[in-house]
């Protein structure tokens, strides 16, 4: 193939076509096409994607709202089901586009996709990684606790094996302990042993030393609750059920570029704005992919975009998109009719009518589709009376359009 | 002149909002109401009542005594009355609440410092721009700071701690400020500093928050109405009107009177707990006010607000005439495009025509025929916008009257274009215009295969029929909205029609291995609409495969994947010049939503061709099916012995597994799955056991079942069923789950009382080992009915969740707009895309959402080469 010509020839075109036809192209293009051949194709594409191209005036918002809305009717209720993997639960189907498309900060499952750097990704050291990643607290290292009253001491036994898997010795754990729990520990030949304070020496401060020393956070990164590494095509991967991508990313073995977290706020904040749009379309395709269903990218694109343009995650609700309206009657149609108008009121608010439901509100052709051109018609100085007349006429002939906006 | 000369058209430009004052509802008042009565002994409205004449007529006869106009014709005027003691309005508690707050008790100033005060103002307008919400966040900011503050800035007076007791009563240190009190400290805010509260001082003055005077709606909005007993019936709002004037009458005499302050304070406080429900009869901590019946009162909020309120009911919901509905029956024979209209439907819509010198003797035949003979006409419409009936008295005198000018409106006939739509209309799709054909009997008529985009079928289904009556909207619904061209759905870039049922066992049997003889052939081809043979070869027996060419275009090509071919790595449905030359048709390639053979052929044919294919296969697969008969019986699920051993051999060697499991588990063996408990990883691996069982003899039973009867050919050719429908018949339902596992509800540990506590085995938690035709146990079939029920209650919670769902994002995405430069915007102008999906595709106009480049290539370079 004459790669040096053809590029050329690509390079003529790079302005009229995106790259997705490019790759496409590519993809498709035999070994032996000449140059004239790949001009002529390239001319037939620049056609056809002329021919495909949206129309000014399309409502493509209501197109977009009626693409998800309708199958939503088909999509299953149901909560839980299994991603990927027979041991974890995630939110998916109606439930979870509603939970995005709400905006909501609190999710009902927030998850991780972890991706690790090369050895690791190959399988190396998998389990203990995982094991690193999670949150662990102390009872979950501590196999019996032992309470003796007479000296208000506290013995604890702990479960070396556990203690060896998440990567730390005995020595290790009591530096973690004293640390988080601000204690004074001591070792013993058969476990560990905490003095309580000579201040609450009694019982009941014994016991609550009991539970809080139970809760105390020890290693791994906070919030993750579960984790679980699995293969995903040749590499390793680490799911964890609860979220924490700052800390998370801070890790050396994260491949920190394909990492991503379920919950849009996180990213945003740590992202920032774009990236949360990016996690908004995936996890809605994730969703609607999983039900069998058809929504092409374009129509979650543009809802996306809609809930981030302000530049902050906005849902679709009466306190996120709908209440940044410039029509107050567009946002009385929607929910709270009287909150909006006395708001209105006391600001003095103007209705320009630039959006649907005002103008069906009020019988007036709406801004959109047939009914977004205006007729301009060139009115003759002189004859002035003549040509009112026929303005008129034209007028009337439902071509009601903002005349101006041509002008 | 017609209606359209006689009428000045105005477009309304915006409408603003803003507060109406005391002055201002004086002024636009035409009467003052001093009495709560409403009409005297003779039941004539009393002056100064309620129900004054001033205030709009709502009885025949009378006369405005304002405009002087009748009834229907006077739109209302308002009247007013005099409060004897201020009252708060309820709707700006918060408002006020938030003033007294932040300005000082003494001057009136706002508890802010002159310097800061600037530099707030200057930021408040700044952030104005960005958005409303930040505006309110802004305001919310502002004046934060200042509600703590005990000395004021500016005169140093000390300042108490002002809090709300709701709804409406406002304390200072613990005591109590009278409305009176309240106006004039609001009096005392100047205009520059009411801007910091958020208000706008040209429309709004922070004392008109008290009311002095209460404006009072025109009769025609709370019209009373008269039962059969000739008893009248009034208004819930004048009811409450009469309650307000009668306390306010009464306040007002007993201030006069001079009566203690303690029956002054209870009238006051009664007068207004009455303006409080007459605005919003839903506050929270008063009872709302009630009917004698003991129902509440709808009041000015209640008759906005909701579903059913003014906005969305009245408002945003419009009602049309020339409209029909009605049942819904299939008729094949008919194209994809009409819609079959009884003459009863067809002889009560018209569709208006205007009589020209060149069509005046054939509009004349209507009148003449009149609207009891078909095809005829019910109206006539004079140039000065009169309707006049054509009946049997005036149909001379019409026929003789009309001429040029005049409008006809005739009956429908055949070619005539309507709207056709089915509710929930959750896309575009579900309204699309048809071409009225005229038929017998009293249903529409639709060709099955447009079922899809409606989302209907025939068990009872209703339809709406709308008649376009405007020269613009008959060409919108031509130019847009017609069935051609809604083919290619905006939402996956495919063809949302397409066979479906008999006509896809029909074309699957035809193009895998009937044959017809030559005349059979020509037969059926004939009645499908074919009337070019040239396609057909020159033989006496000619393979299903040849006659459904016999459709296609003769330069068409295309290579596709059949239903069964489940990799689709190698194609194997060739059309080659117009001829089937590999594979046949099934579901995959005919049906909607998928494959792009439909989708191609719209690309390189254009929508009228397609639409018509589409016509002349249903017809075709089911002529063709109607030729070879097609029938399904019990015995089509019937198994070769050897298949129905190897099942039961499956099901007792899954039932072994199964019970391998449970005694690894008793014995603590099982190998537990991280994150999970023992019982949950046994129930995994029982779940996955007894799935893997199902699924082979699901195989099995595809592979075993008999070829060629009805139940697989249906199964096979996608028509309806799949293959697991057919295990499940055959051989073995399968694992009945409720949200994911196995079942587990019912008595205390154990699913029904037939079963031992305890019980694991499949058969206690819901595996129903039978299939459908050797008919289930009763424990079996409680768990089916289990699950059926668990999907009943699915199906019915979901439609008004993903109902709401659409709603707020139709809301939100209605007014997004694709505009000149190719940005998408809404309705303020802000940019949401810079290019639509970032490549500027309409999907309705792509093959699959993108642009094929496949073909295209293939196409050019099949050219050049």
């Amino acid at each position: 193939m004459e790669t040096e010509a053809v590029q050329e020839v690509y390079a003529e075109y790079e302005q009229h076509l995106n790259k997705k036809i490019f790759d496409d192209l590519k993809a498709a293009l035999p070994e032996k096409a000449t140059k004239q051949q790949v001009k002529a194709i390239l001319d037939r594409l620049v056609k056809e994607k002329k021919a495909s191209s949206i129309e000014p005036g399309e409502s493509v918002g209501l197109v977009g709202a009626e693409s998800i809305g309708e199958p939503g009717t088909q999509m299953t209720l149901n909560t839980f089901h299994f991603a990927g993997v027979a041991e974890m639960n995630v939110t998916t189907g109606l439930p979870r586009i509603i939970e995005i498309l709400d905006g909501r900060k609190e999710l009902s499952t927030p998850m991780m996709e972890i991706y690790l750097k090369k050895p690791y990704s190959e399988g190396k050291d998998i389990k203990k990684i995982a094991l690193m990643i999670k949150e662990t607290l102390a009872e979950e290292v501590i196999s019996e606790f032992e309470i003796n009253i007479l000296d208000y001491t506290l013995h604890m036994k702990l479960n070396l094996a556990k203690l060896d898997d998440i990567g730390l010795t005995q020595k290790g754990f009591i530096r973690a302990l004293e640390k988080a729990a601000k204690l004074t520990v001591k070792e013993k030949e058969d476990g560990i042993m905490v003095k309580a304070s000579a201040k609450d020496a009694s019982l009941k401060e014994l016991y609550k030393l009991k539970e809080r020393i139970k809760v105390t956070y020890i290693q791994g990164v906070k919030d993750i609750t579960h984790v679980l590494p699995i293969r995903r095509g040749s590499e390793f991967i680490v799911i964890t059920a609860g979220t924490n991508l700052r800390k998370v990313m801070g890790l050396d073995f994260v491949d920190t570029m394909r990492t991503v977290s379920n919950d849009l706020y996180e990213v945003a904040d740590v992202l920032g704005i774009e990236a949360a749009r990016q996690v908004i379309i995936d996890e809605i395709f994730k969703v609607i992919e999983s039900q069998g269903l058809n929504i092409d990218y374009r129509h979650i694109m543009l809802v996306a975009d809609m809930m981030c343009t302000s530049g902050k995650i906005k849902g679709i609700t009466r306190y996120g998109v709908v209440s940044e309206k410039s029509s107050v009657l567009a946002r009385a149609s929607f929910e709270t009719p009287i909150k909006h108008i006395m708001e209105a009121a006391l600001s003095a608010e103007r209705d320009h009518l630039t959006s649907v439901v005002e103008n069906v509100m009020l019988n007036q052709p709406v801004p959109i589709g047939t009914g977004l051109p205006g007729l301009v018609i060139e009115v003759k100085q002189g004859n002035v009376k003549k040509d009112e007349k026929k303005e008129e006429k034209k007028g009337d002939a439902g071509e009601i359009g903002e005349s101006e906006k041509e002008n | 002149m017609t209606d359209h000369e006689r009428f000045t058209y105005k477009k309304v430009e915006s409408i603003e909002f803003g507060m109406l004052s005391p002055k201002l509802i004086k002024k636009m008042a035409s009467a003052k109401i001093v009495t709560p009565e409403l009409y005297d002994k003779e039941g004539y409205p009393v002056d100064g009542g309620l129900m004054d004449i001033r205030l709009g007529v709502i009885d025949p006869g009378l006369k405005c005594k304002t405009c002087g106009s009748k009834l229907k014709e006077c739109i209302g005027h308002f009247g007013y009355i005099e409060l004897a003691r201020p009252i708060i309005h309820i709707k700006f508690v918060p408002l006020i609440l938030n003033i007294l707050r932040c300005s000082c008790r003494e001057c009136g100033k706002i508890l802010i410092p002159k310097n800061k005060q600037d530099k707030a103002a200057e930021a408040l307008e700044q952030v104005g721009k960005e958005g409303l919400e930040n505006r309110r966040l802004k305001l919310k900011e502002i004046l934060a700071s200042s509600k703590s503050v005990t000395k004021c800035p500016h005169c140093k007076a000390k300042q108490y701690k002002i809090s709300l007791e709701k709804p409406y009563t406002f304390l200072e240190n613990e005591k109590r400020i009278s409305p009176i009190e309240i106006r004039s400290r609001l009096e005392k805010i100047n205009d520059e500093e009411v801007k910091l509260f958020g208000l706008s001082p040209d429309v709004v003055r922070p004392e008109w928050t008290v009311l002095t005077v209460l404006a009072i709606p025109p009769v025609t909005i709370r019209p009373s109405i008269t039962l059969e007993s000739g008893e009248r019936s009034e208004d819930d709002l004048t009811h409450k009107l009469g309650d307000i004037v009668r306390i306010n009458q009464r306040l007002f005499e007993n201030i006069n009177a001079g009566a203690p302050e303690i029956i002054i304070e209870d009238l006051w406080d009664l007068l207004q707990y009455h303006i409080t429900t007459f605005f919003d009869n839903d506050v929270a901590q008063l009872p709302p006010a009630r009917h004698r019946s003991g129902q509440p009162l709808k009041t000015i909020s209640e008759r906005i607000r909701s579903k059913e309120g003014r906005i969305r009911h009245n408002l945003a919901g419009k009602r049309t005439n020339f409209s029909a509905r009605t049942v819904i029956s299939p008729d094949p024979m008919i194209k994809l495009n009409e819609v079959g209209i009884p003459y009863i439907v067809a002889m009560k819509l018209t569709v208006p025509e205007r009589i020209t010198d060149w069509n005046m003797a054939y509009l004349k035949k209507f009148v003449e025929r009149g609207p009891k003979k078909y095809p005829g006409a019910n109206y006539i419409i004079r140039p000065d916008g009169k309707k006049k009936k054509i009946t049997d008295e005036t149909q001379e005198k019409l026929l003789e009257e009309i001429q040029p000018g005049y409008i006809v409106e005739r009956h429908l006939m055949d070619g005539d274009v309507a709207v056709f739509n089915r509710q929930p209309s959750l896309h575009r799709m579900s309204m699309m215009g048809h071409r009225i054909k005229v038929l017998p009997y009293l249903t529409f008529r639709l060709n099955p295969a447009v079922c899809h985009p409606y989302n209907a079928d025939f068990d009872g289904d209703e339809m709406n029929l709308h008649i376009p009556q405007t020269e613009e909207a008959r060409a919108e619904v031509e130019i847009l909205m017609m069935v051609e061209n809604q083919l290619i759905s905006p939402r996956y870039g495919l063809s949302v029609i397409g066979c479906i049922q008999d006509a896809v066992s029909g074309c699957y049997i035809l193009t895998k291995d009937l044959v017809f003889n030559r005349q059979d052939a020509l037969s059926i081809l004939y009645k499908v609409g074919v009337t070019d043979f040239s396609g057909l070869p020159d033989k006496d027996e000619i393979h299903g495969r040849e006659i459904f060419s016999c459709l296609l275009p003769k330069d068409f090509s295309f290579v596709g994947y059949s239903k069964q071919n489940k990799k689709r790595v190698e194609p194997d449905v060739v059309i080659k010049n117009g001829k089937l030359t590999k594979g046949y048709m099934d579901s995959a390639n005919l049906g909607h939503g998928q494959g792009l053979m439909l989708r191609n052929l719209h690309k390189q044919y254009g929508k009228d061709f397609t639409i018509d294919l589409l016509g002349k296969m249903v017809r075709l697969g089911i002529l063709s099916l109607l030729k070879r008969g097609f029938s399904t019986s019990l015995a089509d699920t019937d198994l070769p012995r050897e298949a129905q051993d190897k099942i039961r051999e499956i099901k007792e060697k899954a039932e072994a597994d199964v019970d391998v499991l449970i005694q690894k588990y008793h014995n603590k063996e099982l190998e537990v799955f991280p994150g999970k408990t023992l019982f949950e990883t046994l129930e995994l691996r029982i779940l996955e056991t007894l799935n893997k069982a199902r699924n082979e003899i699901g195989t099995l039973v595809t592979e075993h079942a008999t070829e060629g009867t009805g139940t697989s050919i249906m199964a096979r050719s996608g028509a309806r069923g799949t293959p697991i429908n057919m295990a499940q018949m055959a051989a073995c339902v399968g694992q009945q789950a409720l949200r994911g596992a196995r079942i587990d509800k019912g008595f205390s540990h154990r699913t029904l009382s037939c079963f031992k506590q305890h019980d694991l085995l499949p058969a206690a938690r819901g595996f129903i080992a039978n299939g459908f035709k050797s008919g289930l146990t009763p424990y079996e079939f409680f768990f089916a009915a289990m699950t059926g029920r668990d999907s009943l209650m699915d199906t019915a919670l979901r439609t008004p969740k993903s109902g709401y769902l659409y709603r707020r994002l139709a809301n939100a995405m209605q007014d997004l707009r694709v505009e000149y430069d190719q940005t998408v915007r809404d309705a303020a102008g802000k940019i949401i895309q810079f290019e639509y999906g970032e490549d500027g595709i309409d999907i309705s106009k792509s093959e699959g959402g993108t642009i094929n480049v496949k073909r295209i290539v293939e196409q050019v370079l099949g050219h050049g080469a």
